[in-house]
């Protein structure tokens, strides 16, 4: 696994993206429907914060992520590209790795224009910078972390749709699962409590670092690699 | 430089590569030949390190499939069936993107890209999406990508698949023209493509190697024999071949199955020798009655029909 094998494949995974219309789309549908959940509420609560803003985006990565990653490994194991890949000298790992890179890229871009939210608030009162910091951190592990899930999902299946379930479920799971714990078991609460992704974010979107938040994500991207590298690898 | 050795791929209870045995020079042009399903995709997947092969080894020079893998995908171009390339791409982009990975040094991608556009006669169709080209451009495309790193070894899956046939001579050309320094395998079930471009053919069956050779012999092998076919009335069977068996020239006597009285013989002769005079002695010797008697040539085509007949 070198850089210089990763390059190519993330350069044109990531370019791929802009050449199609669905990037467009995607991107439209994350900001219009992140800024209609924020700022429709936003005016109530009289309060110069993204805390409802960072509230919701696990909810909306859970489906437009998996959106965005069902195709990487799933077209080209449709069109047939992928013996075509897999036959210039990249190993899986490098494959892998420079879709996810791509994809994290890609969501990057997407978040970027969020950007401009906090901006606005702070002019509108006094604005806490640190979770604001903090959330756009945390957001980016987020996307890496349902993009390695998405990547995993779109590596089991040929049909991009089956991929996008597979991937949307994993995440949706994910994220509520911290809000549901009261339907769970006591003695599993603390594993529930841990695998929650959400539970996760909202502490780093407190702008609370935490290594253990952070070594979450990183877990659950390492992992979902780990399992897409291998069902590629049967892949045959 | 590529040595294969009782190589096996099982897919469940389905062989479709079944103890192949290969040694391949340098600088040879190989055809592999064999009808649909034979084995042919499978093993020149396995030897470009796309598949992982159940048993047996192959090699590269001295090095094994399953652990240099790597190195040896770099040195080899590989264009699989119906070359299935990203239908997004513009093909200046996909062709700079393969250098890029080849590892092709970014001020020499340009000049590499431009000289191969000028070998697969690309250059028209340089700024043009891959979906929208044709089936013989696209082919093209996949062609320079096989070829971008100018690679030792060209392994070419049903090139000329679904081509016309001016296509299929300019693909032809090419890959004549490669073959002169590189090693080139490619497959076909089309026989006059391997007759016309290869220095040596094996033609597979059912997952085995039924035949191995050069054009030339083969089409010796091929054309060192002859059939004579005979149909005759008032003659028996046995009779026949106790008759035309110690003829000097016949190497076999097949019978067909007697009707009406009739007895159809196919001997199987030496070219060099033309056993009709005598054949035809031994009939009017017994009072036979002659019904047919003609000769056939045996081509590569019949070759290739009777090494890969069902059963």
């Amino acid at each position: 696994m070198t850089a210089k094998r990763i390059y190519p494949i993330f350069k044109r995974e990531f370019g791929a993206y802009f050449v199609s219309p669905v990037a467009y789309i995607v991107i439209s549908i994350f900001l219009i429907l992140a800024g209609w959940f924020f700022f429709s509420t936003f005016f109530l609560y009289n309060q110069a914060e993204l805390r409802n803003f960072f509230a919701l985006l696990p909810l909306l990565f859970a489906f437009i992520i998996p959106a965005i990653t069902m195709g990487l490994v799933a077209d080209e194991l449709n069109v047939g590209t992928y013996e075509t890949l897999l036959t210039l000298p990249v190993s899986i790992r490098d494959v892998v790795v420079g879709k996810f890179l791509a994809a994290l890229a890609f969501s990057a871009v997407m978040l970027a224009p969020t950007l401009v939210y906090a901006v606005s608030i702070s002019f509108l009162g006094e604005l806490d910078w640190g979770p604001v910091i903090g959330g756009f951190i945390g957001a980016l592990f987020l996307a890496g972390a349902f993009a390695a899930i998405g990547i995993f999902a779109s590596s089991l299946t040929k049909n991009q749709i089956i991929a996008f379930i597979i991937g949307t479920a994993i995440c949706f799971i994910l994220t509520l699962i911290g809000k549901m714990l009261f339907f769970l078991p006591d003695s599993m609460l603390g594993f529930f409590q841990y695998i929650s992704a959400d539970r996760h974010f909202q502490n780093i979107a407190k702008g609370v670092l935490d290594s253990r938040d952070f070594l979450y994500f990183i877990s659950v991207i390492f992992l979902s690699l780990y399992l897409a590298a291998l069902s590629m690898r049967e892949k045959f | 430089m590529i040595h294969i050795e009782h190589l096996t791929k099982r897919y469940g209870e389905t062989v479709a590569v079944n103890d192949v045995s290969l040694d391949i020079e340098k600088g040879e042009v190989l055809g592999l030949l064999g009808p649909n399903g034979a084995g042919k995709t499978t093993t020149l997947r396995i030897l470009t390190g796309y598949l992982p092969p159940t048993g047996g080894t192959v090699r590269v020079g001295d090095r094994d499939i399953r652990t240099d893998t790597l190195s040896i995908k770099e040195q080899i171009g590989y264009l699989p069936e119906s070359a299935p390339l990203y239908q997004n791409m513009l093909v200046y982009d996909y062709l700079m993107d393969v250098a890029a990975i080849r590892g092709i040094a970014p001020e020499n991608r340009m000049a590499r890209v431009r000289e191969l556009a000028k070998t697969c006669a690309l250059e028209k169709v340089m700024h043009k999406a891959i979906h929208e080209l044709s089936k013989g451009y696209r082919q093209r495309v996949g062609l320079a990508h096989a070829m971008m790193s100018d690679p030792e070894i060209l392994v070419l899956d049903e090139p000329t698949s679904g081509l016309d046939p001016n296509q299929i001579i300019e693909i032809r050309e090419i890959i004549k023209a490669v073959g002169k320094e590189k090693t080139v395998i490619f497959s076909t079930h089309i026989l006059s493509e391997a007759e016309a471009t290869c220095d040596r053919i094996v033609i597979i069956h059912k997952g085995k190697i039924v035949a191995d050779g050069a054009t030339e012999e083969l089409k010796q092998q091929a054309s060192g024999r002859y059939t004579l076919s005979i149909k005759l009335t008032g003659a028996d069977t046995a009779a026949c071949t106790a008759l035309f068996s110690p003829v000097i020239g016949v190497n076999e006597v097949k019978t067909g199955a007697p009707e009406d009285g009739q007895v159809s013989l196919m001997l199987s002769c030496d070219a060099d020798t033309d056993v009709r005079p005598d054949v035809y002695r031994i009939i009017r010797d017994n009072d036979w009655g002659l019904l047919e008697f003609h000769r056939e040539s045996r081509s590569l085509e019949t070759v290739f029909r009777e090494l890969t007949k069902e059963n």
